[in-house]
């Protein structure tokens, strides 16, 4: 599989990252080398063999369903770069 | 008494408590080294105000306390800047993070706070943990204190736990801590001389630590010696509700289980780690680090582990896909930096201009891979391929260790430290070679310690690593306790800076 411009262009805005039209060319040949490396996964027999989805084979622990945490919008807003009457503010997003 | 930054936290720990000096002398010693040597770049964010604080905290409680204090009580730290502290600069190295104070502190650097550790600052590492140079970082990279012989051109400290490497080598503090996805707590310790420990996926809580690839990411110390990272291991390891895959299971006493030698133990030297082209240095401290063992008692079998070859390609599908779901919350909206919009501009151009300008090259590469390997259309051929061949890369493993091996023996890296800037032009993929012998470990969840063991021709030092099974870092720490013991590294870089 092999990525061209168009490709890049579209992984790009799916990772919502800004990419000069210029830049494009040369960050698909990166992918490509990158993915040309993986590529060798494709060796390997992976017929009835389960994919790894937890690291130690255990049961992941529960806790009650209880709020044990919070009530600090202020501290929840301290770091945000614009917040305003207790809200984090962005760009107008409906018309 | 001068020269205190020199101590191991072993030595300090007596001294203490004998009152040879008090945690304010000690952490003021380290302070002073600090401030001399910007030019290697290890700290970038300085918090002696915080320090001496603690150090006066730790000193009462000394006074109090006497021998019953814990072992880190007074004991000065470097703390990577992936590691959220509470009011201090915690950006992971990178732009996007900039101005970020966290309100709360993580669980590891809670648990060394608790046990009276003294924290000096946050050190340098590659931007979000990803690269194996440092010179991926926002702050510009670290420079490792070791110089070739005879030459001054800087050299890296290895990555991304580069900051934490370079200021335990250069004796800025005792001891650093590191967070390790694919090598990056064991290459830095290998090319810097010190001792570095992966533990057990799940022995440390990941809770405040930014988050790269999840089911990789284990925090871990880096020491001066193997008995300070048994000490250092026990204070910041235990379960933390907060973080559900920490094992809730009893934290043993690590220092005590370097006790008691290795006669008996089956030590395995995987076949597929003798690469191609591996220098003849590498291949002889790996024999030689045979031999120690052997003379210790333990018995040396050759093993095999199939798909070692896979374990690059699956980590390079795996850790960026993981990394592209992570590092979605940096959009510019609840922390961090958020680019200037230009008229018209709205919501989805904030967070494309805000990532664009907050993640660097290295960051945007993985974060951009990830998106790929998890979008429609090519998340079996890619994604759920590389989970299934990370089940065999485990499966190898439980096989040697079901076979009655306690431990495996590697080199650590495949070369010494290089050259800052030697790397910059060649493909990503030359960079990710780094990790070819530490990557395996974290893909099984495993436990895994570099130990300084020799210094190559021209004069910089060499590591091994030990594999331990799951939970074991207690017989882990013993086996490198032998290779410290055997080898004898003593040298220290010579001090230019």
């Amino acid at each position: 599989m092999s990525i061209d411009k168009e490709t890049a262009r579209r992984v790009a805005h799916l990772a919502r990252i800004r990419v000069e039209e210029e830049r494009l060319g040369a960050l698909a040949d990166e992918f490509n080398a990158i993915l040309a490396f993986v590529e060798q996964l494709n060796e390997v027999d992976v017929e009835g063999i389960e994919p790894m989805t937890a690291v130690h084979p255990m049961r992941l622990k529960r806790r009650q369903d209880e709020v044990t945490d919070g009530g600090y919008p202020e501290k929840i807003l301290a770091n945000a770069p614009d917040a305003r009457e207790g809200f984090f503010a962005v760009p107008k997003v409906v018309e | 008494m001068s020269d205190l930054n020199r101590l191991t936290i072993a030595e300090a720990r007596t001294g203490l408590r004998k009152g040879d000096f008090t945690a304010r002398e000690l952490t003021e010693s380290c302070l002073t080294e600090i401030a001399g040597a910007g030019v290697l770049n290890a700290f970038v964010h300085d918090t002696p105000e915080i320090a001496l604080e603690q150090a006066d905290a730790a000193d009462r409680r000394l006074g109090a306390e006497g021998a019953e204090a814990p072992a880190m009580c007074g004991i000065p730290l470097g703390i990577k800047d992936l590691f959220c502290t509470k009011g201090v600069p915690s950006q992971a190295a990178s732009f996007i993070l900039d101005g970020f104070r966290p309100e709360y502190e993580s669980t590891v650097t809670q648990n060394l706070w608790d046990a009276g550790a003294v924290m000096l600052g946050k050190v340098n590492m590659d931007e979000f943990a990803m690269g194996s140079s440092n010179e991926t970082s926002h702050y510009g990279p670290t420079v490792n204190p070791w110089r070739r012989r005879g030459d001054d051109a800087p050299l890296t400290p290895g990555g991304s736990s580069g900051g934490s490497a370079a200021a335990v080598a250069g004796d800025l503090c005792l001891g650093a801590t590191g967070t390790d996805t694919g090598g990056s707590i064991r290459q830095p310790a290998a090319f810097t001389g010190i001792v570095g420990l992966k533990p057990t996926y799940g022995r440390c809580s990941r809770w405040g630590i930014v988050a790269f690839a999840s089911s990789l990411d284990q925090a871990g110390p880096m020491t001066k010696t193997v008995r300070d990272a048994a000490i250092m291991l026990g204070a910041m390891a235990g379960h933390d509700p907060k973080d559900s895959t920490s094992m809730d299971i009893p934290v043993p006493d690590f220092e005590a289980a370097l006790q008691g030698g290795i006669r008996g133990m089956r030590i395995g030297i995987p076949r597929e780690y003798r690469m191609e082209g591996m220098p003849g240095e590498i291949a002889r401290l790996w024999d030689e680090g045979a031999d120690m063992l052997r003379a210790a008692g333990a018995e040396i079998v050759e093993i095999s582990l199939p798909h070692t070859k896979y374990a690059l390609p699956a980590y390079y599908v795996i850790a960026p896909a993981e990394a592209s779901s992570n590092l979605a919350r940096y959009d510019g909206v609840r922390y961090g930096h958020r680019a200037k919009l230009s008229g018209g501009e709205g919501i989805t151009e904030m967070y494309e201009k805000t990532r664009a300008e907050g993640f660097g090259a290295e960051v945007q590469r993985r974060v951009m891979i990830g998106t790929y390997v998890l979008s429609a259309g090519f998340y079996d051929a890619y994604y759920r391929r590389a989970q299934r061949v990370r089940s065999l890369i485990r499966r190898d493993f439980d096989t040697v260790f079901a076979d009655g091996v306690d431990a495996i023996l590697t080199p650590a890296t495949p070369s010494a430290a290089f050259a800052l800037g030697e790397m910059a032009d060649a493909d990503p993929v030359r960079m990710y070679l780094n990790d070819v012998f530490t990557v395996t470990v974290n893909l099984a969840g495993l436990p895994g310690i570099s130990v300084p063991a020799g210094l190559d021709a021209q004069g910089l030092p060499l590591g091994l690593q030990l594999i331990g099974r799951p939970w074991e870092e207690g017989a882990l720490l013993k086996t490198a306790q032998v290779i410290e013991d055997a080898a004898g590294f003593v040298p220290k870089p010579e001090k230019w800076w």
